[in-house]
């Protein structure tokens, strides 16, 4: 069930929308943002907040790539695969990432602490390749700083 | 060499507050604009500026604002689109972090020219940065009067929104991203009618991206013959240049519109990095054709470009190396457009798969001759005017290009029935 300061926030944030559901992704996102991903509840409670059907607005919902429907773990590793990363080798780096946490891309760690995922490019080419984890930039990487940069998330 | 839009951008550092904005002559132009000037004068100096739109297409910036209906008194938008999402495309990031409060002001300015009381600013979700530094500027923006009720205490009022993304790359298609904005999924619409008389929730709404509206207010403040004289050609303006690849120093800059590309990628760029020889380039994001070494010493602008058979799209230069495989570079790109269709339009949504297949095919070694005619008839069948949207139209030109600059490297995946470059 969604809290008191959830259903506040949602109808706020329609507020701004000519029609209320303008705020549906703003609003899936504010409730994935404490319990990582969308449940069929969760979908339900938001739908209502924003007069829609449930079935309306899990269409939108899995349109997107930020929008979890399942499970995911506490950190999200967003991969650029795009041009430019990839000229600058981010292959390496996603075997790296897939050997170091023993899992494929597009999977959550056994320990449920990581999910790895591919991303559209993520806008910082000059810094290429890049990674994000849970909305951090981490530029000009090797597989050696990559396995510092993911040590402070361990 | 003046860059107004960057000059007060320091890479690494927090943006300047509004008062440090004010103090370097910030908010100018809106009282200029709001005090001095009629919604028509805006759009006037705005269009003798011969400022083109910045996201990709160059349509000028003038002529979009005086299609929105003048008799229509329904409530109007402005949007910005600032779903910066272009694979190679990073130069309106720097805005958004640099200088938020830039933007702002390029906002109620045009907001007031075309006549609009709501603004949207529409990012994509993974500018996180850019989100928190816009969230505080527009707060503080509001608080000292620069938005909200009678602006500079004129009678223009206007409520400026942040709206952020989700991932996906079709939102920066413009109608894709008012049907995104209204809360739907992002799917592109069919134009007539184009947004500046039927945009969001039917409304007249015009759309343009970070970099086109930064621009305004300096146009406002210095003339629009000031604005003409900073480019190299007839395109008004500066032009913020990137360069990604094994070059140097990659990165961005603002330079005179019309700046060849040896000068990027030679004087900015530092040429390409030891051990790197130079191959050929996309100039202006993924979905630009191939330019060659013989290309260089071409003016970065949008005629200039067009006229050697590519766009300026982005204005983002990717470097290709002569140790990269080209197959493999379009099977990266055709890869990216595949996965972001988002499957409306039938050629769009099978032909791009296809294509991917078939590069795939190439780089696993398993290419036939007969594919090369596949994937030549797949340009011609997902050209322009054969799907939706520009997706795949623009998905197209590097293969397009590919195909005619690396018939060879096609050629020996085949003969050698593997990646020559493995």
């Amino acid at each position: 069930m969604l809290s008191f300061d959830e259903n506040k926030t949602i109808s706020k944030l329609a507020d701004r929308y000519e029609k209320k559901r303008g705020a549906c992704v703003e609003a899936l996102k504010m409730v994935q943002r404490w319990r990582g991903w969308i449940s069929d509840e969760d979908l339900n409670d938001v739908a209502r907040c924003l007069d829609m059907s449930a079935d309306e607005l899990d269409g939108v919902a899995t349109f997107y790539n930020l929008i979890f429907r399942h499970p995911v773990g506490w950190h999200t590793i967003l991969i650029c695969d795009s041009v430019s990363c990839w000229i600058m080798g981010c292959s390496a780096l996603r075997d790296h990432l897939e050997k170091e946490l023993h899992l494929k891309l597009g999977e959550t760690t056994a320990d449920g602490r990581f999910t790895l995922l591919p991303t559209a490019c993520l806008g910082a080419c000059d810094h290429a390749p890049v990674i994000m984890i849970d909305g951090d930039l981490h530029g000009d990487l090797s597989p050696g700083k990559l396995s510092e940069a993911l040590a402070s998330y361990r | 060499m003046e860059r107004p839009l960057t000059k007060n951008i320091r890479p690494g550092e927090e943006p300047l507050s509004l008062e440090a904005y004010v103090r370097m002559g910030g908010y100018e132009a809106v009282r200029k604009a709001l005090r001095e000037m009629t919604p028509d004068d805006v759009v006037k100096m705005v269009t003798e500026s011969n400022l083109r739109g910045r996201g990709g297409a160059g349509f000028p910036t003038g002529r979009k604002w005086s299609l929105a209906p003048k008799d229509d008194r329904r409530p109007r938008y402005f949007v910005v689109n600032a779903d910066e999402m272009e694979p190679g495309a990073f130069k309106d990031r720097m805005l958004l972090e640099g200088n938020p409060h830039q933007l702002i002001e390029g906002i109620v300015v045009s907001a007031f020219a075309t006549h609009a009381n709501v603004a949207f600013i529409f990012l994509r979700a993974e500018y996180t940065l850019a989100a928190r530094r816009l969230e505080r500027a527009i707060a503080e923006a509001y608080a000292k009067g620069y938005l909200g009720r009678s602006i500079v205490e004129s009678d223009f009022d206007l409520a400026l929104h942040l709206h952020t993304g989700a991932g996906r790359y079709i939102c920066g298609e413009e109608t894709a991203l008012l049907t995104a904005l209204e809360g739907n999924r992002a799917i592109p619409r069919a134009k007539p009618p184009y947004p500046q008389t039927s945009g969001l929730w039917g409304k007249p709404t015009i759309i343009n991206n970070v970099e086109t509206v930064v621009n305004v207010p300096h146009i406002i403040n210095r003339g629009a013959e000031w604005f003409r004289g900073l480019s190299r050609g007839s395109d008004g303006g500066t032009k913020i240049y990137g360069l990604s690849g094994h070059v140097k120093h990659p990165g961005s800059w603002e330079l005179p519109m019309g700046t060849t590309i040896r000068e990027i990628l030679e004087e900015h760029g530092g040429g390409m990095r030891e051990g790197y020889s130079f191959r050929a380039l996309l100039p202006g994001g993924a979905s630009t054709e191939f330019l060659l070494e013989e290309h260089l010493d071409v003016a970065m602008d949008f005629q200039s470009v067009e006229e050697v058979g590519s766009r300026l799209g982005t204005g983002t230069i990717i470097v290709l190396d002569g140790q990269t495989c080209p197959v493999g570079m379009l099977h990266n790109l055709e890869h990216f457009f595949a996965r972001e269709s988002c499957g409306w339009c039938t050629p769009c949504r099978d032909g791009l798969p296809w294509t991917e297949r078939i590069l795939a095919a190439f780089e696993e070694g398993e290419g036939e001759p007969g594919d090369l005619e596949i994937l030549a008839m797949h340009t011609q069948f997902l050209g322009p005017g054969k799907t939706f949207c520009a997706l795949a139209p623009g998905a197209m030109e590097p293969l397009k290009s590919g195909l005619r600059y690396f018939r060879k490297d096609f050629e020996r995946h085949i003969t050698e029935k593997r990646c020559p470059w493995r």
